[in-house]
């Protein structure tokens, strides 16, 4: 079977081969009466089911009045959940009355002739078009743009409204933070022989204090004295550790980072900067609950699972002479997700 | 007699029946269990007793000594708190090897709980089973509570103890149901994948606080249903499937014929 004899199998013509030049216009379906047009009893029907839909409303409506003064908030959450439920049906039966009625009304019982609106063409008429072309032309040759004269004007009109956009610009980058000091970034208030402390309540901890498979949230001691205590806080924020020393496996250079089996890791995640916080005791997995970033702990918290690049940075820790923790140093890179003057 | 007869047949009978026996259940029930831990000293013949209850339920993962095995860790030193939740949280014995030991239906009554108590805490000194003054929510402070939780609990177990998931089919419960003693033990000696938080981190009126804050979530919320405190998915979910279901369905019936 050749393709022309596929193409002619193809086409099936319901009417015999016999198409219209042109389609009728159907016009407008028949109007079909509604009940309510034709029964005089189902119109007195609809008219009953409106009428009780506003006077649902009403009920509704003294029912939140009725609840606004003898269900008040009160003190209990108990009694401010009635509250709230009683006021809140009474204004959705005092609304939804209203509402469901006049819809109702509307399709049963007003009118529903139908009417017809033509569409008028959008185009304008010739002599309309061709009288807004020649006001255009005539101010164009007045202004004496085209033609090469008056060119100062132009370079000046041009220049205005180039500089223009600067007075919403300049502003707008301006107001992004006045300090362009990046630097700022790369440093906590961490310090040599500064204590560890727990949040929230700021009192030190003791190396005995942490117990095997204990996890301690901790900001610097003496927080609340520094310039700007929850600037400096979402920056140094610390997890405090302990895992059996046999099971911590360390390199070498950061072997003394950490205090007989307690290490401390910043708290924000190298991805974008969610607090890292979820520890799972039994596989020392220290989870983001952003997006999933996974830190194993054990093994200087590199990345095990998730969308984060680098290990959470650990802070050196040892103790001071009365026990306390306290930090060797600031971090050694900075802190939170990855920005290109990073290691700069 | 007829009278009689038609009352005990009206139709909210069955109702009036089937609350007055959930009744004399949640009676029996609170009869049965009511009350905290027994704070007694733990005598020879509960030890004995639990030793038997160990070997006979716990010895084939724990080791005949509870030193532990590949498959359990050791309990010596764990403490009466430690039994005192696994078991009594129904954790403990598991009832199958997988990532997480699920609370279940209670496998002991508090004296054989007690007594498992007494064994192992006999093994080794570890934290003991709280007591009621410890635990009682009225005595904590539900503001510092809150602060507590949010630091130190929120990120695992939600904002309000809703509980949320871990790794690996690893997860952290609600809290809505646990008594104010196990939620004490938890912290206490730091159940499964749960840190601990000691004395030394939380102390004991901290501790109280927690409780009270998480008891004091259980009174619901101001504003009605809380679609299971989970944030915007179950509450973008009802939005968008219910209330713009609504939202068409309504604009369907305005816009359809009428007849």
């Amino acid at each position: 079977m050749n393709a022309a004899d596929s193409s002619k199998d193809l086409t099936v013509r319901a009417d015999g081969g016999q198409q219209p030049a042109r389609f009728e216009n159907p016009g407008v379906p028949e109007h079909r009466e509604r009940l309510a047009d034709a029964d005089p009893a189902a119109a007195k029907r609809a008219e009953r089911q409106v009428a009780a839909l506003f006077a649902l409303s009403t009920v509704g409506t003294i029912g939140f009045l009725l609840a606004y003064f003898l269900a008040p908030p009160g003190q209990s959450v108990a009694s401010i959940r009635t509250s709230n439920l009683l006021l809140g049906l009474g204004l959705t039966f005092g609304l939804l009355g209203i509402g469901l009625g006049a819809v109702h009304w509307a399709k049963t019982l007003m009118s529903d002739h139908e009417r017809i609106e033509e569409r008028h063409p959008q185009r304008s008429s010739a002599a309309d078009r061709a009288g807004a072309i020649a006001v255009l032309k005539e101010g164009a040759a007045d202004s004496g743009v085209g033609v090469g004269r008056r060119g100062l004007l132009k370079g000046a009109l041009i220049g205005a409204v180039a500089l223009l956009p600067l007075s919403i610009a300049v502003p707008l980058i301006g107001n992004i933070g006045g300090d362009w000091n990046t630097n700022k970034f790369r440093h906590t208030v961490w310090r040599a022989g500064r204590r560890l402390a727990r949040d929230p309540s700021g009192t030190a901890i003791k190396a005995s204090d942490v117990t095997i498979g204990s996890v301690f949230h901790v900001i610097p001691d003496g927080l609340e004295s520094e310039a700007h205590p929850l600037d400096e806080k979402a920056k140094a924020v610390v997890l405090l550790i302990r895992l059996d020393p046999r099971d911590l496996n360390e390199t070498p250079e950061k072997k003394s980072w950490s205090y007989d089996g307690i290490v401390a890791y910043s708290k924000i995640c190298t991805h974008v900067g969610c607090p890292v916080a979820l520890y799972e005791q039994q596989t020392h997995h220290l989870l983001c609950p952003c997006h999933q970033s996974t830190f194993d702990v054990a093994n200087g918290a590199k990345v095990i699972f998730g969308p984060a690049r680098r290990p959470l940075p650990q802070l050196p820790i040892t103790v001071d002479s009365e026990g306390y923790l306290v930090a060797q140093s600031d971090f050694h890179e900075p802190i939170g997700p990855s920005y290109w003057e990073r290691l700069k | 007699m007829k009278a009689r007869a038609a009352r005990r047949y009206h139709r909210f009978a069955p109702v009036a029946l089937l609350l007055g026996a959930l009744l004399a259940v949640g009676a029996g029930y609170a009869a049965l269990t009511g009350g905290p831990a027994a704070a007694a000293a733990p005598t020879a013949d509960d030890i004995a007793a639990g030793s038997q209850l160990f070997r006979a339920n716990c010895a084939t993962c724990h080791g005949p000594s509870a030193s532990g095995s590949r498959n359990a860790p050791s309990l010596i030193g764990v403490g009466a708190a430690a039994v005192d939740f696994q078991v009594g949280t129904g954790r403990m014995p598991m009832h199958a090897n997988g990532p997480q030991a699920p609370a279940k239906p209670v496998q002991f009554d508090q004296q054989q709980i007690s007594q498992l108590a007494a064994y192992v805490a006999s093994l080794g000194a570890g934290p003991a089973v709280p007591t009621a003054e410890q635990v009682d929510a009225a005595l904590g402070n539900p503001a510092n509570g809150m602060a507590l939780f949010r630091t130190n609990c929120a990120m695992c177990h939600n904002a309000v103890g809703g509980g949320g998931a871990l790794s690996q089919g690893k997860y952290a419960p609600a809290l809505w149901q646990t008594t104010p003693s196990h939620i004490f033990e938890a912290m206490l000696t730091g159940p499964q994948s749960m840190p601990v938080f000691s004395n030394a981190n939380l102390s004991d009126q901290e501790k109280r606080d927690v409780i009270a804050y998480l008891v004091a979530q259980r009174e619901g919320s101001p504003g009605g249903a809380d679609l299971g405190s989970l944030g915007p998915v179950s509450e973008g979910l009802w939005v968008w499937v219910v209330g713009l279901g609504l939202l068409i369905g309504a604009a369907v019936w305005v816009g359809a014929k009428s007849s």
